[in-house]
């Protein structure tokens, strides 16, 4: 089975203070630790259990600056064959859907019989990249996924859809699923795996290489403009408590104890 | 025509909240702008679908077909486009949930109208579609500028928007012919997976004690287990535990897990998305346990502590069991 496999390189921010730049449509990067999108961590490991029991190959794509090269390093350790790399100045700027045309303009000369992406990104959260480059490159998707089975021309997916409930769907190939967190145990990068990289390919396409004009990339091409980025307002006043862990936790049990909790 | 258009949203014969609750917010959208606002059913008229949708909206369209019962992407996305393509509405309104988000790009992009998904806020007049979104996990609002077009389609992140109570408006309700030749060669629903029934039911409990990222590692749970225990209550978690295999998905707490309404939810190392918040907003009292003064969490407990989960856990088991002792 031929899978590509796109992915994204974001900051993670799960416990990072983020702050708005001068330009107030984007985040300070300077001290983000940037690594692949945790979506995309099982889309690789979903890619790589495919291979190994019905054989073929793995190519990674992603499109990104200086240093997304080092997420693609990451994939090729773990077991991809191949990657692509996406990386032109005038891409930056792109929002979901330009950054789909672009990839479809990457994919639609390859060979394929498995497209996988992460079901969002941790930055933007669109959750549409995936499911653009289905229709853009005219194949049928199943996003949210939660299970594959791949039997010949038929693919047996779970779509999670809300409270614990998945739905079955069944696909023709060549399609391409956007996949969920937790559907596997993501593998560790190892020693020998690095090492095995090196040797491997990895191409780099600029806007020339591809069929796509100026302004159908970047923000040129994109639908959604960023006009500015703020703070969420609060919902709730909350108190926060102050003092040593034995003061807070004090506090705390004052609390329950008045509300009846305890 | 300026017109807006909601998606109805249905599974298992029951039209879901966000039908509703984008038609509150399309009413609104509606009236500023002078248009009339319609809903658009897919599948088969059960259990009164359309007088409850004509209570609200100025015009019901419905396109009925068995093979429109259950959601399925690529027949909902041949019929809407159809339909969009047809009466050009202003603005079409489907919910950001796992069918909406299967949907909604590929009709985008056949349609070549721009989307927005996943939106908290929607403005929209002459000069073009004004959306707001939140982004980096919670932590950041943005308000983005759709590209001008004649029809605009976003997505509605449910529980946004209040149900309003408004007069019923006995909307006109329309059968409008499915297209020809629906079928759908590509992909084809099986059937529903309902979730194993677990241990315990986490909905049921007074008081829980949730787990989340910032546990970092299963030999750490215990300490969490312990707080439960001498809270009397039970523990639940967000996605990332259940992820990582540490609980079973039956204690996981948020949109795609359970919404719970305990007297008493304490979020330890839980930053907050959206997803799980959705699942327990409702809750009593809500205590926030994070070492990140800027997670979203924060934004709607009661109560908060922005410290290290390894130490304030522990202090605050070991205050209860003082408590309890000098009750005792």
């Amino acid at each position: 089975m031929e899978i590509i496999i796109c992915v994204k390189q974001t900051p993670d921010t799960a416990e990072a203070d983020l702050s708005i730049d001068e330009s107030g449509r984007r985040i300070k990067t300077e001290g983000l630790v940037f690594d692949i999108n945790e979506w995309d961590e099982y889309a690789l490991e979903e890619a790589l259990l495919l291979k190994e029991k019905l054989g073929g190959s793995v190519t990674v794509l992603t499109m990104g600056p200086d240093g997304a090269d080092a997420v693609l390093r990451r994939c090729l350790a773990k077991g991809a064959d191949r990657a692509i790399w996406l990386k032109d100045e005038v891409f930056e700027g792109s929002d979901a859907y330009a950054t789909a045309r672009t990839l479809q303009s990457a994919i639609k000369g390859l060979s394929f019989d498995l497209i996988l992406t992460g079901a969002q990104a941790s930055d933007y959260g669109n959750s549409a990249v995936g499911v653009y480059l289905a229709e853009l490159l005219g194949i049928p998707h199943a996003s949210m996924v939660k299970k594959v089975e791949a039997q010949g021309e038929r693919i047996r997916v779970n779509r999670e859809l809300e409270g614990g409930l998945e739905e079955v769907v069944e696909l023709e190939a060549p399609a391409l699923l956007t996949i969920q967190t937790g559907i596997n145990e993501p593998r560790y990068v190892s020693i020998m795996g690095i090492r095995r990289a090196r040797k491997k390919e990895m191409k780099v396409l600029r806007l020339d290489d591809l069929d796509l004009a100026r302004e159908d990339v970047g923000e040129q091409g994109s639908w959604m403009r960023v006009e500015r980025m703020f703070r969420p307002p609060v919902d709730k006043e909350t108190e926060i408590l102050s003092g040593s862990p034995d003061d807070m936790a004090t506090k705390l049990v004052e609390v329950l104890r008045a509300k009846g909790l305890v | 025509m300026n017109e807006i258009l909601v998606l109805a949203e249905h599974r298992m014969g029951v039209l879901r909240d966000i039908t509703f609750e984008m038609l509150s917010k399309g009413r609104d959208l509606a009236d500023n702008l002078g248009a009339e606002l319609a809903a658009v059913l897919l599948g088969q008229d059960e259990d009164g679908f359309t007088e409850k949708l004509a209570e609200r909206a100025d015009n019901v369209l419905v396109v009925e077909d068995v093979d429109l019962k259950d959601f399925n992407a690529e027949a909902y996305q041949k019929v809407l486009s159809n339909l969009i393509d047809e009466r050009r509405p202003t603005l079409t309104m489907i919910g950001n949930t796992s069918f909406g988000m299967d949907l909604a790009p590929a009709l985008a992009v056949e349609l070549g109208i721009p989307l927005a998904t996943d939106c908290i806020d929607v403005e929209l007049d002459e000069g073009g579609v004004k959306v707001t979104r939140q982004i980096y996990g919670g932590k950041i609002n943005t308000e983005v500028l759709l590209r001008k077009s004649d029809s605009y389609l976003v997505t509605i992140r449910p529980a946004t928007f209040e149900v309003t109570e408004t007069a019923p408006v006995k909307g006109e309700i329309i059968k409008v012919d499915p297209p020809l030749g629906l079928s759908f060669e590509h992909k084809k629903f099986v059937g529903y997976v309902e979730p194993p029934l677990g241990e315990v039911d986490i909905a049921e409990a007074d008081i829980l004690v949730s787990v989340g990222r910032g546990i970092r590692d299963e030999k750490n749970m215990p300490i969490i287990k312990e707080l439960a225990a001498v809270l009397k209550g039970e523990v639940g978690c967000s996605r990332p535990v259940v992820d990582k295999d540490w609980l079973p998905k039956e204690r996981q707490v948020g949109s795609s897990g359970k919404t719970v309404k305990p007297k008493l939810y304490v979020a330890v190392g839980i930053s907050g998305s959206f997803q799980h918040v959705m699942g327990m907003k409702s809750s009593g009292l809500i205590v926030a346990i994070n070492k990140d003064s800027k997670a979203p969490i924060f934004r709607i407990a009661d109560y908060g502590v922005v410290d290290d989960l390894f130490k304030i856990v522990p202090a605050l088991t070991q205050k209860l069991q003082e408590f309890k002792q000098s009750t005792d």
